[in-house]
């Protein structure tokens, strides 16, 4: 006991195991179920986009890092993490081109222009998400989709057979039968597995399920934006379907919900860090998401309310701010 | 000497939409081409000297309470004159700048010159602060309109410039793509041309 050397310093002074690197790495691991569905059902070739998305975002934060004088951090894998995010946002035929610029912009714009990890005002993978979508629609839309399997041919996704038309159910009679052989209407189970078309990451709801329950259970991410995203859009869309439980489950296996809610919402940096404003924060984005696929031009609108609630988070959390210990509250 | 001052003062230590940030808004609305940012440059160039030199002329006249107003006026005058010539005479460029064209009377960096030189400086002073400044609004209009012609269309006054492999970025003709090249030139400009002068 007399060799004991007492430290007097300021709090904090517990300090926990947890690093930047090892909060990246269980994102990673969460992301792997995802990454074999996709090579299961789009093919192998899926792996070479997340290698290039992969390999020039890393790339791109050492270039910037030196550029810029800032310790460079790439071993601490947020680079990664980007990479690996927007390589799921593409549809599996993508060029390799639109990939490089895609990854590019989100390390060398949206992050590292406004401060780098931690800094970044919305997600680096979906705002380059968006950026590709409005300089080649054609190449991230409906006709870049191809169905699972190795035939490979080009497939609407559900979502936007959906916009064309075809509805939720709210006007076909479920049968059994009907859902069978009327090829407008995907069955929930292949929604529910990923045997159906889209981006690379976000067909298969189970894996990325797996992915979620991995980070809650690791503590990584909260389970409030993820249910609260989903569920939101799941009641809106079983009201606004005409009370159908096809239209409820539809809206919530289809599209890019369980890969935004999961793991685009809950970045760090640009959601609302206490638990009354994660809750806002998912309920916004569910709203703006149904609104969207109801109401707007576009299919799908999970990553454009992702990134008008990322922008949105400031305010939330300043209006969110929790009362401290023993502070009345003001009388207003 | 001072005359050449005045003249280069416009174009790199005080250039008005890389240092001063004034007249964004025409910024971002003409330069999805050269052709329209080089017309938009050019008129601002005639209305910039036009007004300067009046300004300078009758500042001693103008009533301190009442000079904005003036200003205007006399602005306006131009801005009429250059609307009619485009009108006139390149009907393809007075379709493609629409609006703009009557805007410039409210463009601050018009405004700004009458208001901070020409209103203090003698009349020879006041045309090559004029020309400078609208010379260095016209360099930043064919910049940014070049990087968005070039690669959000694939052109360079309206020629293709690249094969048919060439898969344009549209958003750089967009809204959003006039935001992002605005941001960077402006970063580029800080980086490469003030850090040394």
């Amino acid at each position: 006991m007399s060799s004991m050397i007492f430290r007097v310093s300021s709090s904090p002074h517990i300090r926990s195991n947890e690093s930047t690197q090892r909060i990246m790495l269980d994102v990673i691991i969460a992301l792997i179920p995802a990454l074999l569905a996709a090579i299961y059902f789009f093919g192998v070739k899926v792996l070479t986009v997340v290698l290039i998305s992969v390999v020039f975002a890393v790339a791109t934060e050492y270039a910037m890092q030196k550029i810029l004088n800032r310790p460079i951090t790439i071993n601490d894998l947020s680079a990664v993490v980007t990479g690996l995010l927007l390589a799921y946002n593409v549809p599996p035929t993508a060029p390799w081109w639109m990939v490089a610029i895609g990854s590019i912009f989100a390390i060398a714009i949206v992050k590292h222009c406004f401060g780098g990890l931690g800094h970044n005002f919305m997600n680096p993978a979906l705002a380059a998400r968006a950026v590709l979508l409005a300089s080649w629609p054609v190449r991230m839309s409906s006709a870049a989709f191809v169905s699972p399997g190795v035939n490979a041919v080009t497939a609407a996704t559900p979502l936007s057979l959906f916009k064309a038309g075809a509805g939720c159910g709210n006007r076909i009679v479920i049968t059994s039968a009907t859902v069978a052989t009327s090829d407008t209407l995907t069955s929930l189970w292949d929604l529910f597995i990923g045997n159906i078309g889209g981006c690379i990451g976000e067909t298969s709801a189970l894996a990325l399920l797996i992915g979620g329950l991995y980070l809650i259970y690791r503590g990584v991410i909260s389970y409030r934006i993820p249910l609260t995203y989903i569920g939101t859009v799941g009641i809106l869309s079983y009201i606004l379907g005409g009370f159908h439980v096809y239209c409820f489950t539809f809206h919530m296996l289809a599209g890019g919900l369980f890969l935004g809610a999961i793991f685009m919402a809950t970045d760090y940096s640009s959601s609302p860090l206490t638990a009354k404003g994660q809750i806002i924060m998912g309920l916004g984005a569910g709203l703006l998401t149904v609104l969207i696929r109801f109401f707007g031009a576009y299919p799908e609108g999970v990553s454009y309310s992702i990134l008008l609630m990322n922008v949105a988070t400031p305010l939330i959390d300043r209006f969110t701010i929790p009362r401290k210990f023993g502070e009345v509250k003001k009388s207003a | 000497m001072k005359l050449w001052k005045d003249f280069s003062n416009g174009i790199i230590k005080e250039n008005p939409t890389f240092r001063l940030v004034l007249g964004t808004c025409p910024t971002m609305a003409v330069t999805t081409a050269v052709f329209n940012g080089l017309g938009m440059g050019i008129a601002v160039i005639a209305v910039l000297i036009c007004s300067n030199l009046i300004i300078s002329l009758i500042n001693k006249i103008v009533p301190n309470e009442v000079r904005i107003p003036i200003y205007v006026v006399v602005i306006a005058t131009f801005v009429s004159a250059v609307e009619m010539l485009i009108k006139a005479f390149s009907p393809a460029l007075d379709s493609a700048l629409g609006i703009f064209i009557p805007l410039i009377v409210v463009n601050c960096i018009i405004l700004a010159r009458a208001e901070s030189f020409a209103s203090k400086n003698p009349p020879l002073n006041s045309i090559m602060d004029g020309l400078g400044m609208g010379v260095g609004f016209t360099l930043a209009l064919v910049f940014m309109s070049g990087v968005r012609e070039l690669l959000g269309a694939g052109t360079f006054l309206n020629m293709p410039i690249f094969g048919a492999g060439f898969e344009p970025a549209l958003i750089l003709i967009l809204p959003p793509g006039g935001f992002l090249v605005y941001g960077l030139a402006i970063a580029l400009f800080n980086k490469l041309i003030v850090k040394k002068a």
